[in-house]
């Protein structure tokens, strides 16, 4: 099978590259994109790990092809920080202790950022449904919810 | 030792060293790194239960284009069972070399049979499929009833118990007192025999390794696992190159809970990288991870507990079966050495059987064991206290193990936390909060032993004057943070000049397992005295420089500074000074400590769960947790309250959903998270933490071990609230909603609660 040329753009960026066409998108992001910050954890959409926004829809990247991408805007956990700045969640996190592993940190981000897009008040059943999606087996999800909750409290006092 | 009392950096909530490359992404995982002419390793696995290898033919394999090397057990160093054991760490490697790859006989569905490396992932699947096997199918046992009835299918014939081939691998006991006597002296007596499901560990990362092999059979792993030594230890034995070639990094790791405690892919992907001259990648499918790796043991226990009147438990019994899957190793010693440890039983008797059967083998998982035979214990305790009309707290208080009490398992506590969890939990808020209708309460305690063994650290002062901790053990759950807080507060330095890694195989001296609960104690051990060390030097250098005795020196707040005005007036000098002068004052400033660390104390818990059960779906669901224990010393708050909450998280898992599911045909038929269910995020609520200090005497800043008790009281607080809220006992994990619902349907049952 010959390789599918692929226009689009992830991060704000430009991007092209060669795939597939029975390659997923998660694929080409940690393969010739070497964006190896969304992790495959199980490959069935179950876990999030893999989780990205595409035109502002949060996806699991390893249930669309990577074809699909093809003039769209992704974006994906290394484009949360703008530079040196982090993003408010990425901060939260870090000062409450809301990851341990970092396995599903990223599609967590991801997923969060998404939510707070939405909806900038979350009640704490909104955010553990939003999240329902992002399996964590180190946490217990205590602390991502607080520091999702927290995030979103100080982005709108800003 | 004396325990640090100032406070600056321990206790606090610092920011994570490992912490930023996490949350941007850039953390590296071992499925995330590549190498320039890299391959992809494929395994090929028995589709049967149980079934004899007549032969492998390759042929076919090898001739297909882009295929470079094929692996079979002929492959592998073999370890022959006549020649008796060969330990390593608790780990035989007659059944490692078996379980890496199928010799004799495949023992599981999901068994290794070959390993394919090609130019791509489908390329090396492909040829899988043109691997040829000749299975003589055999008749297979699963579950422990199945595997030790008299006419049960025997995976090893060498095996005898009782003087016959048997699937019963080993028993142990602890034994106290006499047992006949004691329950003699019981005024009541309850015996209950329980069930529970296989459980997988459930790490969101699957194994991965990428393993390069020079020419001169130098040879670069980078995995995930929970000990870079293990990798190279293991991989060492079944390959046949030596340690001193093998060059093991340990990537970040994605979770491992124990199960990262052994090999998978790393022999096979070695082999193959050295057939073939090239880099060899392999990545588990999640599916490969659920058949294929170690879950923790199903079980079958019987536990009876005898008391008097007033409330004191005289006599207690445990029998534990442990589904130790296809190969000899289940978790025994945690099941019987744990689960009665909390109280003070005059008379006792804990046994355990280690049973194989076909299924995957097991792999620790928090705690190996204990949580199995605590879930026994602690729903009999619970009933005990009901006919005793007694509050299950107390009961426990009036039970309970102290200073000087004498454990089955051996020894005679120091102090101890447990009281404290208990009378904690007393007196939380959670505790006295009332209850509606259908909701319920539950209690129970947990045990773990906790361990030392090996570490190594490195210390060493950067040229700037900033400081690079390096130690030998993976870090799973925040120890890197635990490192660095204990570090600046021993310089007297911010956390941030303190740099903590971990090192490769070949750049820091032995390190035994992540593992055990063991890794912040025996690390921050090493640490301490290297740092030490290191305070000495400078104290030392300061002396020379002020041309006095270095006994008139003290380092303090980053500095040294002589210990009055009657040893000198001097501005002190800071680390950075002294760094500065180090080429023309001796050299540079570092040090190193390996030793065997003793002195862990036992961590103990005591959980509280409130369950809200609805009638209609069957779902029992948490509505409030609260987790109690004796955590010796919180270096890190944050990450101790997560070892607690995450561990609280897979009890309820395991209580209520989680369960490996068999076909017909002996396969797993639920081997993806859609169907293997652990907890998402809207099944839970809040886990609130109760932090008791008691610190470990032996330890220079109190450290008990925090991560495996969280897991044991768990599954017992669930189905003890359940039984609160329905008025019905359940005696088999998981309480999922159709089997809450089939004791719901049962007429008794619904006139109860209307």
């Amino acid at each position: 099978m010959a390789k599918v040329h692929v226009s689009t753009t992830i991060n704000g960026e430009p991007s092209e590259f060669l795939c597939e066409p029975n390659d997923t998108m998660l694929d080409a992001l940690r393969g010739p994109l070497g964006l190896t910050g969304s992790k495959e954890g199980c490959a069935s959409g179950d876990c999030g790990a893999c989780s990205i926004t595409v035109d502002d829809n949060l996806i699991c990247s390893c249930l669309m092809l990577a074809v699909e991408s093809e003039g769209h805007e992704l974006r994906t956990i290394e484009g949360m920080a703008q530079g040196e700045k982090l993003h408010p969640l990425q901060q939260k996190f870090l000062e409450m202790a809301a990851l341990q592993c970092g396995i599903c940190t990223s599609g967590m981000l991801v997923a969060s950022d998404a939510l707070l897009k939405r909806n900038p008040k979350p009640s704490e059943e909104e955010v553990r449904f939003w999240l329902a999606g992002n399996l964590c087996r180190c946490t217990g999800y205590d602390k991502i919810v607080r520091a999702v909750m927290d995030t979103a409290a100080e982005m709108r006092a800003q | 030792m004396t325990v640090v009392t100032n406070n600056k950096w321990i206790g606090q909530r610092t920011i994570r060293p490992d912490g930023m490359d996490k949350v941007t992404g850039r953390a590296q995982f071992a499925a995330d790194t590549n190498m320039p002419g890299m391959i992809w390793g494929k395994v090929l696995r028995s589709p049967h239960a149980h079934a004899r290898i007549k032969s492998i033919n390759t042929a076919k394999a090898e001739a297909l284009p882009g295929v470079k090397a094929v692996v079979t057990a002929r492959d592998i160093v073999d370890f022959p069972i006549e020649k008796g054991a060969v330990m390593l760490g608790i780990q035989d490697m007659r059944w490692m070399c078996r379980n890496v790859m199928a010799r004799e006989k495949a023992l599981f569905p999901g068994h290794p049979i070959a390993a394919v490396a090609a130019t791509s992932e489908a390329i090396a699947a492909e040829a899988c499929n043109l691997i040829e096997v000749d299975y003589e199918v055999l008749p297979f046992a699963i579950e422990i009833e199945d595997a030790i009835k008299s006419d049960a299918p025997i995976l090893h014939e060498f095996n005898k118990f009782e003087g016959k081939p048997s699937n019963i691998a080993g028993r142990i006991e602890h034994k106290k007192g006499d047992l006949a006597e004691g329950f003699k002296k019981a005024d009541i007596v309850i015996e209950r025999s329980f069930t529970t499901r296989p459980v997988h560990q459930g790490y969101i990362e699957p194994h991965a390794c990428l393993i390069s092999v020079a020419p001169d059979g130098k040879t670069t792993i980078w995995s995930s696992s929970q000990g870079q030594f293990m990798v190279r230890a293991m991989t060492a034995h079944l390959t046949g190159i030596p340690q001193s070639d093998i060059r093991a990094i340990p990537a970040e790791i994605g979770g491992g809970f124990g199960g990262k405690t052994i090999v998978y892919l790393e022999p096979l992907a070695t082999l193959l990288a050295k057939k073939s001259g090239r880099p060899v990648k392999m990545v588990m499918t999640r599916e490969e991870v659920m058949r294929a790796t170690g879950p923790t043991s199903g079980s079958k226990s019987t536990v009876k507990i005898g008391a008097t009147k007033d409330g004191k438990i005289v006599a207690a019994h445990g029998t534990f079966y442990l589904q130790a899957g296809a190969l000899p190793g289940s978790p025994i010693r945690g099941a019987v050495g744990c689960s009665f440890t909390p109280y003070d039983i005059p008379n006792l008797l804990s046994e355990g059987y280690d049973v194989c059967s076909n299924r995957s083998k097991v792999a620790a998982y928090r705690a190996p064991g204990a949580p199995i035979g605590a879930y026994a214990v602690e729903c009999v305790l619970d009933e005990v206290a009901e006919v005793l009309k007694m509050d299950p707290l107390d009961f426990r208080l009036k039970n309970a193990a102290k200073e000087g009490t004498k454990a089955a398992h051996g020894p005679t506590f120091p102090r101890i936390g447990y009281i404290e969890t208990v009378e904690a939990a007393k007196a939380s808020d959670h505790y006295k909060a009332p209850l509606g209708k259908l909701q319920g309460r539950g209690v129970a305690s947990g045990f773990w032993f906790n361990a030392g063994g090996e570490s190594s650290a490195q210390v060493n002062i950067t040229e700037d004057g900033n400081v690079v901790v390096t130690t030998g053990h993976p870090d799973i759950g925040g120890s890197r943070a635990g490192i660095a807080n204990i570090c600046a507060e021993l310089l007297g330095i911010d956390y941030r000049r303190v740099s903590v890694i971990i090192g490769d195989t070949q750049t820091i001296g032995f390190s035994n397992l992540t593992g055990g609960s063991r890794v912040l104690f025996a690390s921050s051990i090493v640490v301490t005295q290297s740092t030490e060390q290191i305070i000495k030097t400078l104290r030392e250098r300061a002396a020379k420089i002020w041309e006095i005795d270095p006994e008139a020196v003290k380092w303090e707040d980053g500095a040294a500074h002589p210990v009055s005005p009657n040893a000198g007036q001097f501005p002190p000098l800071t680390l950075k000074d002294l760094a500065e002068k180090a080429p023309a004052m001796g050299g540079p400033i570092g040090a190193g400590v390996q030793l065997n660390t003793t002195g862990a104390d036992g961590g103990f818990g005591t959980h509280i769960c409130d369950v809200e059960v609805d009638v209609d779906l069957g779902i029992a669901r948490v509505t409030r947790y609260t987790a109690v224990q004796d955590v010796g010393r919180a270096i890190h708050p944050g990450y101790v309250e997560g070892q607690l909450q995450g561990g609280v998280a897979q009890g309820i898992g395991w209580a209520l959903n989680e369960e490996y599911i068999y076909t017909k045909e002996g396969k797993v038929d639920n081997p993806g998270f859609l169907d293997y269910r652990m907890p998402v995020c809207s099944d839970l609520p809040m886990i609130d933490c109760i932090m008791v200090e008691v610190p470990n005497p032996k330890h220079p800043q109190g450290v008990k071990g925090v991560g495996e008790v969280p897991l044991v009281p768990v599954m017992a607080a669930v189905a003890n609230a359940i039984y609160n809220a329905l008025g019905k006992r359940f005696y088999a994990l998981p309480m999922s909603p159709p089997k809450v619902l089939e004791v719901i349907d049962a007429p008794e049952t619904r006139q109860a609660a209307e």
